[in-house]
């Protein structure tokens, strides 16, 4: 049987990988694909430990965390649209509306 | 066999999320990000959730990375943008978060897997669907609907935040 910590360290791996597109890109859809991995990251956590504690209650939680998922992208394109039809750009140095 | 088997997937899902990253091409990052979704379903059936990694190929290869194409080719963006240009302190940070958890893993060795008594429902005996069903169903019954409850305003809000002004014709 494979050690649980094997399964936490490829989450780690995964999540962090997601928190530095985030910091580094500058493409809007590249930093909600990164947003993507880290949700993924945690429900591969999720799934190990409902595996290892053998209580299902873990994979309701990936269930619940999918929902959410599907809502953030939605939302989330959504404003990406509207803002490249307002400012012809989803370059985040450009966006400069919120910086003084 | 088994070990293989985690080994594989680990290593697809690890390289797949870093070429997400790296790579300049939006639409090339989310087709790595495809790869890495259908190995973390493999990854869900080695771990017996085949329920959730059927799901995962639904949800997620079919309709969330399809929307996400589907923007990047109705945006058509340009290549050249890569960094950000904060990029030496972000890597600053990526770097020091990275050792910190080389640092925890190491301290922490090997995890003997722990047996809890009196949990609700166990995965083996029942089928895996049944099993999430009967908890999802019963226990979970408030946070399933409050799961629709969110499902139905991003569905509102995304129609009204893409959807072009009415009043911007009419004026």
């Amino acid at each position: 049987m494979i050690p649980l910590s094997y399964y936490v360290t490829l989450s780690g791996i995964v999540f962090l990988t997601g928190v530095v597109g985030v910091l580094l890109r500058r493409n809007i859809i590249i930093i909600l694909l990164s947003v993507e991995l880290m949700l993924n990251a945690t429900n591969i956590n999720f799934v190990a430990f409902s595996q290892y504690f053998h209580d299902v209650a873990g994979q309701v939680f990936v269930f619940f965390a999918l929902t959410v998922a599907a809502a953030e992208v939605a939302v989330g394109l959504a404003i990406i649209i509207a803002l490249y039809r307002a400012k012809s750009t989803i370059n985040i140095d450009e966006l400069q509306l919120l910086k003084w | 066999m088994e070990q293989a088997f985690f080994f594989y997937f680990a290593f697809v899902i690890a390289a797949a999320s870093v070429l997400v990253v790296a790579v300049r091409n939006p639409i090339y990052s989310a087709l790595a990000l495809l790869i890495m979704f259908f190995h973390v379903a493999g990854l869900y059936v080695t771990l017996h959730a085949e329920f959730l990694a059927a799901v995962q190929i639904i949800v997620y290869a079919g309709a969330i990375l399809v929307l996400y194409l589907f923007v990047v080719m109705l945006l058509n963006l340009r290549q050249d943008d890569r960094y950000h240009r904060q990029w030496p302190m972000a890597g600053a940070v990526g770097v020091t978060l990275v050792i910190e958890a080389i640092i925890l893993t190491a301290m922490k060795g090997r995890t003997t897997p722990v047996v809890t008594s009196g949990t609700e429902t166990t995965v083996g005996g029942t089928s895996n669907t049944e099993a999430i069903g009967d908890v999802l169903y019963s226990t979970y019954l408030f946070p399933f609907e409050v799961a629709s409850l969110i499902l139905l305003v991003a569905m509102i809000g995304a129609i009204l935040l893409a959807k072009k002004d009415i009043g911007e014709h009419e004026a």
